[in-house]
């Protein structure tokens, strides 16, 4: 009350840097600390990443990434990235529409389900597989009598990933879908348009910036996943160690330079996603708020 | 094109609560209805029924002679105005309104260049030539609204529905749009359904009104009807303003209390009453038999109008009287009204 009555104080004589009212002070350390977190946690071991992978010299940096048993963890990586990323797409959205689109029983608990992988720790994700289809898991014994190995295999390598991968493509686009509602598919109906036509240029288009997010994330943790694939993988050099192992094992035996030389290229794909994502939002900023807009 | 719609006893529920229970309606072929009704009344869902993106229940839906339940979507050939539009915001203008052309099936598809031809035809209807390239978010709200009867129209629809086609307009471009949708529709002749909680709007721009209240339709008519002969005491409550007098009839005439406050009643309905008296109705006069006297407590002004609330002894509610020009009571001043028009409804 006492505010209220009180008598009308020029804005100058206390300072004050906007309408919200924080004073210059605690802007500029608000700033100072988010800045040096970035750089203490991210910016310098990142860094430092590029610094220890070039200590060598390039010659032995070329020979670090161009080695076969590099060579093969790349390939793999890539290969796996292909499968589970594709696959989480059509999974993701095919989840994305039912949870937006549709009203049915036992809805929160699919939304649930959707973000278990996150929730539990890589290594469990990775240990339910070899409990399912390991030589002593459920299947083990009939996979064995038909000679189908997906555990230490590459089989299993993709189910990890597209485990613990899969929330994202689904993450993004639900709220999206969410609040954008049905009514641009009513109409495209109503105007005589097939299903698979209402999907493609209508429903997609609208969406088609969540999902990209989506896809850009799902990838860089398809590449980048540890310890899920640790578990699956039983970590044979050449057949079954994708990148991040592979960086491990090189790690492990004191091998630090070719270590850190395959690092950057992962680092650095992470980076081109990074790169990729800013420019993409800088050259179609617009048509991006204008598709989250109603 | 046009054909007649004839709504036959719908009934229509969602979880645990009846939205339509029993409506029916004909609509001739090339008529402007509106369906009138307070949120919640079902209106939209009988539009939406009608498109065939709700299903009924029980009850029909006839376009012509064809039952429309065995008919998709596509065959329907609706025109579907949505209430914030739905326009493809990844699509131009041009686009948006070729749409549902482009969607035909192959074989009755007509060629890209005729498609070209009659999007820049509905452009010029809806008058937006040289907007084909914009998108919906670089449009304004009226051109917006347009943009979404061309592309409905772009079909050659049977029937045209329109979900509160002004609600999301400002107060001036509603109004415009308005007498320009009135005029189109007297151009292109389609039947037309559109659905509002306006009651001005619904009596300005239609043929006929239908009043929904509580998942039924209380009255059918042209605005002079259900403005002047109310069906129910809710049609007589809903459109336009009127006090709300309990009477009790006696002969040809309304007793208010143990005074007689309007003679030359037909309607043989003795006993207990609801008199329902427009503020327009109610007049200050001088002294004559049939009076209802009063205190002048509150004067106000609503645009054109002049208004007196007038404290009755034995009603809680003070009446609302509209001022000729020239009369001018003060605050405090007794006043005899006369009611110059009224409808009874008998008490419930």
């Amino acid at each position: 009350m006492s505010d209220a009555t009180a008598p009308f104080v020029p804005a100058a004589s206390v300072r004050r840097s906007s309408a919200r009212g924080e004073s210059v002070g605690v802007r500029i350390a608000l700033i100072a600390v988010s800045l040096v977190f970035l750089l203490l946690f991210l910016a310098l071991p990142l860094a430092s990443v590029f610094v220890e992978a070039g200590a060598k010299g390039w010659e032995a940096y070329r020979a670090a990434i161009t080695e076969p048993d590099a060579q093969a963890a790349i390939r793999l990586t890539l290969l796996v990235a292909a499968i589970a990323v594709p696959f989480n797409i059509v999974v993701g959205i095919a989840a994305a529409w039912a949870i937006a689109k549709f009203e049915f029983r036992g809805k929160n608990l699919l939304i649930s389900l959707i973000d278990l992988p996150f929730s539990v720790s890589p290594v469990i994700s990775g240990l339910v597989f070899v409990l399912l289809f390991g030589a002593q898991g459920y299947f083990g014994p009939w996979l064995q009598a038909h000679d189908i190995k997906i555990i230490f295999a590459l089989p299993a390598l993709i189910l990890a990933t597209i485990f613990v991968t899969f929330p994202f493509v689904a993450r993004e686009l639900i709220p999206h879908m969410q609040s954008l509602g049905t009514a641009d598919e009513e109409a495209a109906l109503t105007l005589g348009a097939s299903p698979w036509r209402v999907f493609f240029r209508v429903t997609l288009p609208n969406v088609k910036w969540s999902l990209f997010y989506g896809v850009l994330l799902c990838n860089a943790r398809a590449m980048g996943e540890f310890g899920a694939v640790a578990v699956v993988s039983g970590k044979i050099r050449g057949l079954t160690n994708t990148m991040p192992l592979h960086i491990e094992i090189l790690y492990n035996e004191y091998m630090g330079a070719a270590a850190f030389a395959v690092a950057s290229l992962l680092a650095g794909l992470a980076l081109v996603t990074l790169v990729l994502k800013t420019f993409l939002e800088w050259r179609f900023g617009d048509e991006i708020a204008a598709s989250r807009r109603h | 094109m046009s054909v007649a719609v004839t709504i036959e006893t719908i009934e229509k529920r969602f979880e645990n609560f009846p939205a339509l229970r029993g409506v029916s309606l004909d609509i001739q072929p090339g008529e402007l209805v509106a369906l009138l009704g307070p949120s919640g009344s079902g209106k939209t869902t009988l539009l939406r029924l009608i498109a065939g993106l709700e299903q009924a229940d029980r009850g029909r839906v006839l376009f012509g002679d064809t039952d429309t339940h065995d008919l998709s979507l596509r065959e329907r050939r609706i025109g579907f105005v949505f209430q914030h539009y739905a326009l493809f915001k990844t699509m131009n203008v041009a686009d948006n309104i070729a749409f549902g052309p482009r969607s035909r099936p192959h074989r009755e598809r007509a060629s890209e260049s005729e498609i070209r031809k009659r999007v820049s035809e509905l452009l010029e209807l809806v008058q937006l030539q040289g907007l084909e390239k914009r998108y919906p978010s670089q449009l304004s709200g009226g051109q917006r609204q347009r943009v979404a009867l061309a592309r409905a129209l772009a079909i050659e629809p049977r029937v045209l529905l329109l979900d509160e086609p002004f609600g999301a307009l400002d107060a001036r471009v509603r109004k415009d749009l308005r007498g320009w949708l009135r005029e189109l529709h007297g151009r292109t002749g389609h039947t037309t359904v559109f659905v509002t909680h306006d009651q001005e709007e619904a009596l300005e721009l239609a043929d006929r009104v239908a009043i929904l209240n509580d998942g039924r339709i209380e009255q059918v008519g042209s605005a002079d009807d259900v403005y002047d002969h109310p069906a129910t005491p809710f049609v007589c409550e809903f459109l336009g303003e009127a006090n709300k007098l309990p009477v009790k009839v006696v002969g040809s005439q309304a007793f208010f209390g143990d005074r007689p406050v309007l003679g030359g009643i037909t309607q043989n309905q003795g006993g207990a009453a609801s008199l329902y008296v427009r503020p327009q109705h109610l007049r200050i006069v001088d002294e004559t038999p049939l009076a209802l006297p009063g205190t002048v407590e509150h004067l106000r002004r609503n645009g054109p109008l002049r208004r007196a609330e007038v404290a009755v002894e034995g009603l809680k509610k003070r009446l609302d009287v509209d001022l000729a020009s020239q009369v001018a009571p003060a605050i405090g001043e007794r006043v005899r009204l006369r009611i110059t028009h009224g409808n009874l409804f008998a008490a419930a």
